[in-house]
């Protein structure tokens, strides 16, 4: 998958940020787009066989069964009422749908909440939960290098008192951003870690703390229970809190990434997503189906490895680098 | 585990079962039920599409038109085919002639590699193995104390290599010191890399070339979606993995990864992780996991579990007792410690077949506290009123619940329990020889299924 297909994809030194989102998509957008460009290729109309293969192509894409019917039943539409009769047209006409879906999350059946700012004169609250293993740690540390550029002053809440070495882990990131991190030892309750984050967050005056929690399947009813109780001790310290619920989702996960997304909303109230390993061969298509059918929009996408290695998301800009041509 | 798809197949199969004839119609409407089923938990197009054209072939035969109830015939075929590509045998793990046999771990970032080495070594020293860890991860943060934590835990040695921070350097003298020291398995964990990174992968590559390890084995996910069967694909092509761990199987991944690895790369899957405690770790029966997905439950790993753990002397004792009306609440305490023993109840009643009364068992929430609750309110009473519970006042459950920290409500809920199970467990022990019996081989085999 060559990268000079993406334009100035190759400049030199620092690319820019549309660069290097195109870049971490090369591999989706050689699967989705480029797939679809082959099957169109060549054919005079758009016929059951190239809405067969299309179908296929959204599938593999992990775009998951209902959203890609939707798509299909838009494509099949507009071919119905004569709109979409070249072939050609197809890949623009897919690039629509998915951009229409992405920019209206609501249009689905919504129920994530919104962001909400926190009072004046108090830090706001940021939860990162997640399953195990989606890099909840290594965003956080991403998260606060977002922060600290934009002049804010973070404090990190150890509160994965659970898995080994978590607080090891998340600590030598504090040490290499050279932040506060507020820590207790290896299985203490993260409701109290986070108790004493707050109060410290309030008496240094951060104006955002980051909350590690630790990783759990959404499936864990106690796990979720015990997420729950540490939103009610932040709202009982902060009012309001926590302010933003960025829920980690790795971009390698297939439809089970609904599922995970509809319980963290449930139980934790969830307001947006970080994507994360978008680089490599990650697809991605799940997004599209969570803000089909959940309305929870993507905040961040993790295209690497480096602290930097964190943008923020535009869900125009996403559906551009991966159709342009 | 594959509860999602398990409902699914469920509705399609109920609806099917009682088709007294087969047409092609029916059989194209179940297939395509079917098929978006299976496409939903992420199984690889090109394997779903392989299945559907064995099975429809199959079905559409004169065998299955000839059948008395062809339905039940669909159900089977599917059943078999379904065992085919996940492979038949259970595989086993492979141990050089030379000391120590060396296992490397490889995978994608996050999909468990730490854990599941810490899982492995527990597994591997419970059958008499003496397994030395290593952690060559050098550049996650804390991932080399990660391990050492849980080695800790299970009470496995781990290899510190202070100092080291080169890979081969560090698997190069975990092995010298594994046979030094007389342990007879190596686990090299890993760090996470993805597939395309070229460097990282000519790392493990050398890894492998050095240490001829006698497992090379991947650590996937469970929820990975499409892109499952690629990754594995490649990580075998260009490491020549032997096998793979599938992990977070305790979550309600509806395991297309499962199903879609083998087909397409070959490679057998040896284990299963299924929960956050180091003893969560299962041999891969492909067999006993598609009658799971099918809703037939699995009976056998849950009887294995059960022969492994519950001390067969106590089961005899607490039978005889059963019989002779002496059952007191002490016997109820070690009991309840025993089955909490096999692991959490979610789980064990996840293995139960889906029919008749344990048709909702799965979705039953267990709350483990609640389980704890009992054990404290039989720890406080005295041992005369654990051997005799028709001594327990008003006054003494005051005292019982003060004592455990609950309510005299909770008390009377924990004595009521206890009269329930004595009388079921009475009349089942009873039953048990007699038509029980027939009832409980029920479920085991297709032909048994009748929701």
């Amino acid at each position: 998958m060559p990268i000079s297909l993406f334009g100035s994809g190759q400049k030199e030194k620092k690319p820019g940020l549309f660069d290097r989102l195109k870049q971490a998509v090369a591999s989706t957008k050689a699967q989705l787009v480029e797939r679809i460009e082959e099957i169109v290729e060549g054919k005079q109309t758009v016929d059951q066989s190239v809405l067969d293969d299309l179908e296929a192509t959204l599938i593999t894409a992990d775009l998951g069964v209902k959203t890609t019917s939707e798509i299909l039943a838009a494509l099949r539409d507009q071919v119905s009422r004569q709109k979409l009769t070249e072939p050609r047209q197809v890949r623009t006409a897919i690039e629509q749908e998915i951009q229409r879906i992405l920019e209206n999350p609501a249009a689905g059946r919504a129920n994530a909440p919104a962001p909400k700012p926190p009072p004046p004169g108090q830090p706001a609250v940021v939860f990162v939960v997640g399953v195990n293993g989606v890099g909840k740690t290594t965003s956080i540390a991403k998260l606060a290098n977002h922060y600290l550029q934009q002049g804010r002053k973070p404090l990190l809440c150890a509160a994965d008192t659970f898995r080994a070495a978590a607080n090891e882990q998340i600590e030598i990131w504090a040490q290499r951003l050279a932040i506060e991190i507020i820590k207790q030892k290896s299985g203490a309750d993260p409701a109290a870690v986070l108790f004493d984050a707050l109060r410290a967050a309030k008496t240094r005056h951060h104006d955002v703390v980051i909350v590690d929690t630790a990783g759990r399947l959404h499936t864990k009813y106690n796990l979720m229970a015990e997420l729950e109780k540490m939103c009610r001790i932040a709202a009982r310290e902060i009012p309001g809190a926590p302010h933003e619920v960025l829920l980690v989702l790795d971009a390698t996960t297939g439809q089970n990434g609904l599922a995970q997304a509809r319980e963290f909303v449930e139980h934790a109230g969830a307001t947006g997503i970080v994507l994360t390993k978008l680089d490599g061969t990650a697809k991605g298509g799940v997004v599209v189906a969570i803000a089909r059918e959940l309305g929870l929009p993507i905040q961040f996408v993790g295209i690497g490895e480096k602290l930097d290695d964190l943008l923020p998301f535009n869900p125009q800009e996403f559906v551009e680098s991966l159709f342009e041509s | 585990m594959f509860d999602t798809l398990q409902d699914r197949f469920q509705r399609v199969f109920k609806s099917l079962r009682v088709q007294g004839t087969l047409n092609e119609e029916v059989v194209d409407a179940t297939l395509r039920e079917v098929r978006l089923a299976l496409l939903d938990a992420d199984v690889n197009l090109n394997v779903v599409k392989a299945l559907l054209e064995r099975v429809r072939v199959k079905a559409l035969g004169e065998e299955v038109r000839s059948s008395l109830s062809p339905g039940q015939e669909v159900v089977r075929i599917v059943r078999d085919e379904l065992i085919d590509i996940l492979g038949h045998e259970a595989s086993l793990l492979t141990f050089s002639k030379d000391y120590p046999t060396v296992f490397l771990l490889v995978g994608l970032q996050g999909s468990g590699k730490t854990t599941t080495a810490g899982k492995l070594a527990m597994w591997l020293a419970s059958r008499k193995r003496r397994p030395l860890l290593v952690s060559t991860d050098v550049y996650r943060p804390a991932a080399r104390e990660q391990l050492a934590v849980i080695a800790k835990a299970i009470q496995v040695p781990c290899f510190a290599g202070e100092g080291m921070n080169v890979p081969i350097d560090l698997a190069l003298a975990a092995r010298k010191d594994a046979a030094d020291r007389g342990h007879d398995v190596l686990i090299i964990d890993t760090a996470g890399r993805l597939h395309i990174d070229e460097l990282l992968m000519q790392e493990v590559s050398d890894l492998r070339t050095r240490l001829r390890p006698s497992e090379v084995l991947l650590v996937a996910d469970a929820m990975i979606g499409q892109d499952a069967v690629r990754s594995a694909q490649e990580f075998h092509e260009r490491l020549g993995t032997t096998g793979v761990i599938l992990t977070k199987l305790d979550g309600d991944a509806r395991g297309g990864a499962a199903l879609s690895i083998h087909y397409v790369t070959g490679q057998p899957i040896k284990f299963l992780g299924v929960g956050e405690k180091y003893d969560a770790l299962e041999v891969f029966y492909p067999d006993r996991v598609v009658s799971r997905i099918l809703g037939m439950g699995d009976i056998l790993s849950l009887i294995e579990k059960a022969e492994e753990k519950i001390d067969k002397q106590k089961a005899l004792e607490v039978h005889r007792k059963l019989q002779t009306d002496t059952f007191s609440l002490e016997d109820f305490r070690d009991q309840l410690r025993q089955v909490r023993q096999l692991g959490p109840m979610e789980q064990m009643l996840g293995m139960l077949p889906k029919v008749g009364i344990f048709k909702d068992a799965s979705k039953a929430r267990v709350d483990e506290k609640e389980l704890t609750h009992i054990e404290a309110i039989i720890d406080s009473m005295t041992p005369q009123e654990r051997r005799n519970h028709e001594i327990i006042n008003g006054k003494r459950r005051k005292r019982i619940a003060r004592g455990s920290g609950t309510s005299v409500q909770q008390v009377n809920q924990v004595l009521r329990q206890y009269f329930q199970m004595r009388k079921m467990m009475k009349s089942m022990s009873q039953g048990l020889l007699g038509k029980g019996l027939s009832r409980l081989k029920l479920p085991v085999g297709p032909g048994g299924v009748s929701a």
